[in-house]
């Protein structure tokens, strides 16, 4: 799960990670008086959308007067902002969050998230503050310094030393960062996240040092242990399509393209995407609708999936294992039945019963085009765009 | 021969009691597994027969403990049921009780939670299989986790995959076929998982009955790459794979909770790559996953021949090169 920089870095506080004073607005007057409250000669307005990118798109800009802060919060409340996170439609900004303005001396990267390989938490840094750290992973994989921690006994303090010591801190802002890193893990570890980013880490002249960005993740199958992360979704944010089928528990992603698919499982579900690209198409979803395949389930998928205008046919591609092909045929041509779906539906069912099935789909009187192969499913799926 | 597991396997089921525990249970009984005991805390004692639905063939005595289980029964291979809030407790519990072999069918089990379990399997040397993952099957001889036993076949094929029911449709490709199966494996969609692909191939290829494996992995990760590395160096048979998700789009889960390209990593094009370049017979559509390893199976046994009667004289190398020329037939043969 994604929140809002604002909301990053509000749980940064609570673990004692310093962040730049700041308040969020939702208008331009209280935009404007946050500001004043702040106090201070500079302030950053910084449009909150979940993505990255969000300066080199126009979305975050630095004012020397409460007029400016006027200014540049009228101009980035109510704009679409477009950038490489957030593919070309763009996405609208509903809320500003108002900082302080920092002195900056030096800008660092730290994050912390986990090597898959090693199965350990990773907490890394680079002297690379400000720019796209896979960029830096890439070219010079050598300025990423990282430190794996051991799950016994967590991130010790001789590693946060190492990795201060490896950005080139000395006196006052070393001890600050030392103490920025130690908690910094912690935060991510109590709360579960997946990802906790801080591009850039910045270093004042003062030796301070502060978060000037927070992105931070979550793992979605730790949320039950945060209720407080929970509240902090923004359906906003999100494709209103998802937020429906994820009512109806079905895991659901719209794509881009012409043919929509319903499939029990996630990796047969990816499977049958490819599938509909060899066949001549473009997959409009992913969508898996879970072991049971209920006549429930796929009306809610049907109804998800025809929502999206662009979807020319529908694939349905069901292994039955424990659940029973004839019993998801049935629900198939209910489903069918009570949606009127318009589009040429070519239905796949393997396993348990699938000739009762096929005989099922073919009796119903509708126009289903059975398919008994995968591949066949494949060749169904091409006329079907043809047509 | 088979890999992990056989008829002899002696199981645990912790959480028998619970819906999910109870149902598969009395499947895996149907199947013909030795399941010899269960564990529900505050159940032990009694010997449970199944729920109001689902009714088992004949009773498994239950335990409070996984360490209980071991004692009374001799149970050495464990199947995890559990909520996923309970998973990685139930995991330590059964690797700490000395069982070997601990198979996780609970999906959504927190990372952090996961990187502890991983640690103490370390340490303890238990193999585990998932979390998130359908389980492991022996065809003919143990069913131990969630697949329809009907559509396996006894056979020589290892089967390695991170996914549920694409799976089970690879395999029904082989059964289709009269391929039957040595071992089938279900490591998981998580990111953080017991048994990767490099151990079950690793597992595959030292087993003598497996003459032929599939490995069906998907985006997200690295494991099919390091896999892929070792099959270069070490493995001689046939080996088709195929990776899902060349259309998902970077930085989305699909599903499951491993199957992400983060920072343009884990993309299905550059495991498909890794794997090519080791020798692996990449198939681009799933559908011909079956015919694949059929055609590299014949084409193999066609060039091997000479090859089995030289390796009793002890001239190895000359296997080899009869293997290699089946596992190129195959290539060329698909590239059309």
């Amino acid at each position: 799960m994604n929140i809002h920089e604002h909301q990053g870095k509000e749980i940064l506080r609570r673990f004692g990670v310093p962040v730049p004073q700041g308040r969020v607005a939702y208008s331009v007057d209280e935009a404007v008086e946050s500001a004043r409250q702040i106090g201070g000669e500079v302030w950053v307005v910084k449009a909150q959308i979940h993505a990255g990118g969000r300066g080199k798109g126009g979305g975050v800009k630095v004012a020397r007067s409460l007029d400016e802060v006027r200014q540049f919060a009228s101009d980035i409340l109510g704009m679409i902002l477009i950038t490489h996170q957030t593919g070309p439609e763009g996405k609208k900004v509903n809320r500003l969050l108002i900082e302080q303005g920092v002195d900056i001396a030096r800008e660092l990267y730290v994050g912390v998230t986990l090597d898959r390989a090693s199965s350990r938490h990773v907490v890394m840094a680079s002297t690379e503050g400000g720019v796209e750290i896979e960029k830096v992973a890439s070219r010079t994989p050598e300025k990423i310094l990282k430190e794996f921690v051991d799950p016994a006994v967590g991130f010790q303090p001789f590693q946060a030393r190492k990795l201060a010591f490896g950005l080139g801190l000395t006196g006052e802002a070393f001890r600050n960062g030392v103490r920025f890193l130690s908690a910094l893990y912690t935060c991510y570890h109590e709360m579960d996240c997946s990802l906790a980013e801080i591009n850039p880490l910045v270093v004042t002249s003062a030796g301070d040092v502060l978060a000037l960005d927070a992105k931070m993740n979550f793992d979605d199958n730790a949320l039950f242990r945060h209720p407080d992360i929970v509240g902090f979704r923004d359906l906003g944010e999100e494709d209103p399509l998802e937020v429906e089928a994820s009512k109806s528990n079905l895991n659901y992603i719209k794509l881009d393209g012409n043919v929509g698919c319903m499939v029990n499982g996630a990796g047969l579900a990816m499977g049958t995407m490819d599938i509909i690209k060899l066949a001549g198409g473009e997959p409009a979803n992913f969508l898996d609708v879970g072991g049971g395949a209920s006549a429930e389930t796929v009306e809610s998928g049907f109804r998800i999936i025809l929502a999206d205008p662009h979807v020319k046919a529908i694939l349905i591609n069901i292994f039955g294992g424990i659940v029973r092909c004839d019993r998801v045929a049935t629900g198939v041509v209910q489903a069918a039945r009570h949606i009127s779906v318009n589009v040429p539906i070519v239905v796949r069912l393997a396993g348990t019963n699938a000739e009762l099935a096929a005989k099922i789909l073919r009796d119903s009187g509708m126009n289903f085009r059975v398919a008994g192969s995968l591949r066949d499913a494949a060749d169904q799926v091409t006329q079907a765009i043809a047509a | 021969m088979s890999i992990l597991v056989n008829r002899k396997s002696r199981i645990v089921v912790q959480g028998i009691t619970g819906g999910e525990g109870t149902f598969h249970t009395m499947q895996m009984l149907d199947y013909g597994t030795n399941v010899v005991a269960g564990v529900t805390p505050g159940k032990g004692g009694s010997v449970y027969k199944g729920n109001d639905r689902d009714h088992f063939r004949r009773g498994v005595p239950v335990f409070n403990t996984v360490e209980e289980a071991v004692k009374q029964t001799k149970a050495d291979t464990s199947v995890i049921f559990v909520p996923a809030k309970f998973a990685a407790d139930a995991m330590m519990e059964a690797a700490q009780a000395g069982i070997s072999v601990i198979v996780c069918i609970t999906e959504g089990v927190p990372v952090r939670d996961m990187v502890q379990v991983h640690e103490v399997m370390t340490r303890t040397g238990a193999r585990l299989i998932g979390p998130n993952c359908p389980g492991i099957i022996t065809p003919g001889e143990c069913k131990i986790g969630i697949m329809p036993g009907f559509i396996h076949k006894r056979g020589s094929v290892g089967v390695v995959s991170r996914s549920g029911t694409l799976t089970y449709e690879a395999v029904w490709q082989l059964t289709e076929r009269g391929i039957g199966q040595s071992t089938c494996i279900g490591i998981g969609g998580d990111p953080i998982i017991g048994t990767q692909f490099i151990d079950a191939i690793r597992l595959f290829n030292e087993d003598a009955r497996t003459k032929g494996i599939v490995m069906i992995g998907e985006i997200g990760g690295t494991a099919e790459e390091e896999a892929a590395a070792y099959v270069k160096k070490h493995v001689k048979k046939p080996v088709v794979g195929f990776i899902a998700g060349r259309t998902a789009p970077p930085g989305r889960r699909m599903g499951h909770a491993g199957a992400i390209i983060a920072g343009g990593k884990g993309t299905a094009a550059e495991k498909m790559a890794a794997m090519k370049r080791a020798g692996i017979l990449v198939v681009e559509s799933p559908a011909r996953i079956g015919e694949t390893m059929e055609k590299a199976l014949k084409g193999k046994k066609a060039g091997v021949k000479k090859g089995v009667s030289r390796v009793k004289k002890g001239t190895k190398s000359a296997a080899k090169a009869g293997r290699r020329s089946g596992v190129k037939k195959g290539a060329s043969r698909k590239k059309k």
